[in-house]
């Protein structure tokens, strides 16, 4: 058992040790932007969603209008975000 | 070096490998540093290749049949269907831990590499959590139950696979259950890593929410699949007994079904946080529950505990993994409260507090039930314990409250709802509902069903709130597009696919739940004992006993059985078809020599093979159970005979029972709407695989993102 | 009614809720609920009422006649045995040696079960043991 062990925990400590010994990118601005994308993402789909209650009836005007307001406040807020993180 | 030492060098590195993942990751997760998660997450996807390793060699050892390998001599034979070889592996306690592990690797590699470059924050503790559950299994099977355990004398034969299990459903039925608990630890794991990080945002709920989804599909489909076996492949005819084992693999899907739902109430507005935290946390430990108690004997023997030997592991385990997540929960209680309340009562936070509460109330009387026995036994001194009378008296209004918030869900809206508009709204369904019922009064005897006519009224009233969502919403679109109507439609679903998804499970639910409510409120049960000619009359069926059948190496069933007694039945029905049925018994030799060589034939192992005539307004379900009694005369005979003509006594003592057949006690069972459940099952499974679809604007937009980081990236470089 | 008054209040009747639905479970579980006993405790107690009796069915004992399927049987882990008379169906797994629950009453020296109450808890896969 000992000499398969050795071979698979050598196979493993290639892949594993791998990003402590290569010199990696430091890709943290595009991790950061990933998750802001996805944040906007799902505004979008809140907005489009307000819509398609109000045309179908189960939300008033003026209901949807102050929440549609609210809405892209904050959606503008995120591409704001995504706007400083792209250095623009 | 045989291929068992491979496996259990593969085992053994894993754990090595896991904990490693433990360590790496919460040093990721302190220190920030990339490279430090980066490998953490390798660390996850190696133990995925070892894993996959151990289960294709063991696999390899069912096929080729190596009785050197305990579990391939304890559950397989030279003569068993090449199908249920490869799927033996997990009807054995360290098959399935082999399996379970294996699974949560694939999901937590998964998991891990879609967010890779998200979720930087707790992606690293969420490694580590992953990890620490990988090891625990690990470590069971390292120390406890090896799956490449061998033997230094291997048998010449295996002892085959147990008979009930010789069905497809009980082969799938492990692994579908498996990836619903190991689906929910992805998002407890990102869950843990949140609350570490002190991150109140829905993020990790973003991340996890398809997996959750995954994992309550499967779960849901397992359990299913388990109650079809039941039904179909059992003797008693029933398809849920309420029995620990089947109320520990549904009280996770009630919690996880409560999650679902209200993981929408923290995306949309921020609130329920502490709830979601706690409620992942339960539905994990409820999965953990449900793997165990299978295993443990805990619930199964009067007076034994640990019988088998991981039942103290499991629980310490279990307790550990509760004391930490409570104590994680209650200490970010602060960070997690929200300021955002409830505007008002009419709106879908309340439908989806109340949906969440029905199913925690459902979920904590199960438990209650199930546990029972131990806790009577702490309080009174006597084990009591209770049975389907307890369990059904009281699921089935809060089954029924649960319809009707799924009825009306649909038709609110976030924060605040026009009563007016409401009012509007509800009109076709509540008509629908009522002509339903007013129609199964006048026409039907659904009237004398009790609590069932209001299930059916509910049905009705699903359905016409779903379709009317539909119709309202392609008009919507129309108004906004212009579209033809069928191109509204389709585009309508396929841009709210969460949402219309989500609709189609409630109607599959609500059939399901009209298929359960007609079969416990109209069947009609029969067990009686009949000779050659004699009839019985169920319901409107005329069933008669024509002649026996024996079935010599011929099994109609594929289990390998090479014994089968049975009995053709003619059946007449109330309209005056006719039409025959089958029902048999199938008999496996005994391993045990204590029964004389051809009689460890008759006398071992029997099934119940059962013969089902399914419609849509009811099932026709016949067993029988032959009575071999008379046989024992010719057997014992037979045992005396030398070994080369035991095969045609055999046969001979079967066609004696072909040309005298006695009596033979037979249950008819006649359930009204039993297919609706199946059907009803069906639909859910349709409805999640739509709301789990990604939309191929979603995929697009992922590919854009990614070249625009790309570009990022080269011109930073640049 | 200020919102502080009105959150009390709601937490008052939320709780009162709760402890009632408890109590109806609590009460509904212990009504219903039915003892199990062994032989050796049955024999102990002797109890009026129906009950559910488990254990091992003794090797030896079975015999069928006619409509009605006669046993003993015995503790686990113990020699008190009590025998049984039981009609109506048996389930797949049963054999001598197995255990098996049946409701009944015990009536004299003989335990009678009520028909169609057995089980037998399949010998599972997962036990440390096998007969």
């Amino acid at each position: 058992m000992v000499l398969p062990a050795a071979v698979l925990a050598l196979l493993v400590a290639a892949l594993v040790l791998r990003p402590l010994v290569a010199p990696a990118e430091d890709l943290a601005p595009l991790d950061a932007r990933a998750d802001l994308e996805a944040a906007k993402e799902g505004k979008y789909r809140e907005i489009r969603d307000a819509e398609l209650d109000y045309r179908m009836g189960k939300l008033s005007e003026p209901d949807w209008r102050s929440l549609d307001r609210e809405l892209r406040a904050q959606a503008i807020e995120i591409l704001k975000e995504l706007d400083v993180l792209d250095g623009r | 070096m045989s291929s068992a030492d491979v496996g259990t060098a593969a085992l053994v590195v894993g754990f090595g490998v896991a904990l490693y993942a433990i360590g790496a990751g919460i040093y990721a997760g302190r220190t920030g540093r990339g490279e430090w998660a980066a490998s953490a997450r390798r660390a996850i996807y190696a133990l995925l290749a070892l894993l996959a390793l151990a289960m294709a060699l063991l696999e390899a050892a069912y096929v080729r049949s190596d009785f050197s390998f305990e579990l391939v001599a304890q559950n397989s034979s030279t003569d068993t269907p090449a199908f249920y070889k490869l799927t033996a592996m997990w009807s054995s306690q360290a098959g399935s831990l082999l399996l379970w592990v294996f699974l949560l690797s694939l999901f937590s590699s998964a998991v891990l590499f879609l967010t890779r470059r998200r979720l930087r924050d707790i992606a690293p503790y969420a490694t580590a959590v992953l990890g620490g559950v990988a090891a625990f299994f690990l470590f069971l099977m390292l120390f406890y139950a090896s799956p490449f355990a061998t033997l230094a004398a291997p048998p010449a034969e295996g002892s085959g696979l147990n008979p009930l299990l010789r069905h497809p459903a009980m082969m799938f039925h492990p692994p579908m259950l498996y990836t619903g608990y190991v689906g929910f630890t992805i998002p407890f794991a990102f869950a843990v890593g949140a609350l570490l990080k002190r991150h109140t945002g829905p993020e990790w709920i973003r991340a996890t929410r398809r997996f959750a989804l995954v994992a309550w599909t499967f779960l849901g489909f397992g359990i299913l699949l388990g109650a079809l076996w039941s039904y179909s492949e059992l003797g008693w005819g029933g398809y849920w007994a309420w029995d620990p084992v089947e109320n520990a693999s549904l009280m996770p899907w009630l919690t996880g079904t409560a999650f679902i739902h209200s993981i929408m109430v923290q995306e949309k507005r921020g609130m329920l946080r502490i709830w979601n935290a706690s409620l992942i946390v339960a539905t994990f430990m409820l999965a953990l529950l449900g793997t165990f108690l299978v295993r443990s004997g805990i619930l199964d023997s009067i007076h034994a505990f640990g019988e088998s030997t991981l039942g103290k592991p499991f629980l310490a385990f279990i307790a550990f993994a509760l004391v930490a997540s409570v104590a994680l929960v209650a200490s970010r209680r602060e960070d997690l409260r929200s300021d955002a309340r409830i505007d008002a009562l009419m709106s879908r936070e309340v439908f989806f507090l109340l949906n969440n509460l029905v199913l925690i109330l459902i979920c904590v009387v199960i438990f209650w039930g199930t546990f029972f026995p131990l806790i009577s036994e702490a309080i009174t001194g006597t084990e009591e314990s209770v049975g389907p009378p307890f369990f059904n008296k009281i699921t089935t209004p809060l089954a029924l409250a649960l319809v009707a918030l799924a009825a009306m869900g649909p038709l609110l809206t976030w924060r605040r709802n026009s009563l007016a508009l409401l009012r509007r709204a509800f009109v076709f369904p509540l008509g629908a509902a009522l002509v339903t019922c007013l129609a199964l009064l006048a026409f039907t005897d659904a009237g004398e069903g009790g609590l069932a006519l209001v299930m059916f009224s509910l049905t009705a009233f699903v359905g016409a709130v779903v379709a009317q969502e539909f119709f309202r919403g392609a008009r919507a679109r129309r108004t906004m597009t212009g579209e033809a109507p069928p191109v509204a439609l389709s585009r309508l679903v396929g841009r709210n696919r969460r949402r219309y998804g989500g609709y189609i499970v409630h109607v599959g639910i609500a059939v399901l739940l009209l298929g359960v409510a007609g079969s416990s409120s109209f069947n009609d049960q029969k067990d009686v004992r009949l000779a050659p000619g004699e009839s019985v009359t169920i319901k409107d069926f005329e069933v008669t006993y024509r002649e026996p059948t024996v079935a010599i190496d011929q099994d109609a069933s594929g289990t390998g059985a090479p014994l089968s007694f049975g009995a053709v039945l003619d059946v007449r029905d109330g309209d005056g078809n006719t039409f025959t049925m089958r029902p048999s018994r199938n008999y496996y030799p005994s391993q045990s020599a204590a029964m004389g060589p051809v009689g460890r034939f008759f006398e071992g192992e029997a099934t119940s093979e059962v013969d089902l005539r399914w419609g849509l307004d009811r099932d026709l379900w016949l067993a029988i159970q032959p009575n071999l009694r008379q046989l024992e005369g010719p057997i014992r005979r037979a045992d005396d005979l030398p070994e080369e003509l035991h095969g045609e006594a055999i046969v001979a003592v079967a066609r004696h029972y072909a040309e005298n057949p006695p009596p033979a006690a037979f249950r008819a069972i006649v359930s009204p709407l039993v297919a609706w459940i199946w059907i009803g099952g069906a639909i859910v499974m349709g409805g999640a695989l739509l709301a789990l679809w990604p939309s191929p604007e979603a995929r697009r937009r992922r590919v854009t993102s990614l070249y625009a980081a790309r570009l990022g990236r080269e011109l930073s470089r640049a | 009614m200020d919102p502080t008054r009105k959150r009390k209040i709601r937490l008052v009747v939320l709780l009162s809720v709760a402890v009632l639905l408890a109590t109806a479970l609590v009460y509904v579980s212990f009504d219903t609920g039915r003892s199990q006993l062994l032989p050796s405790e049955a024999l102990e107690q002797r109890p009026s009422d129906a009950f559910e009796l488990g254990g091992t069915v003794v090797v030896g004992s079975v015999e069928e006649t006619g409509d009605e399927l006669r046993f003993a049987i015995k503790d686990p882990n113990g020699p008190a045995q009590i025998p049984v008379e039981y009609s109506g169906s048996v389930p797949d797994p049963f054999r001598e040696g197995r255990e098996v629950l049946v409701d009944g009453t015990l009536e004299g020296g003989r335990f009678v079960g009520e028909p169609n109450t057995m089980t037998t808890k399949c010998p599972s896969k997962f036990k440390a043991a096998e007969s």
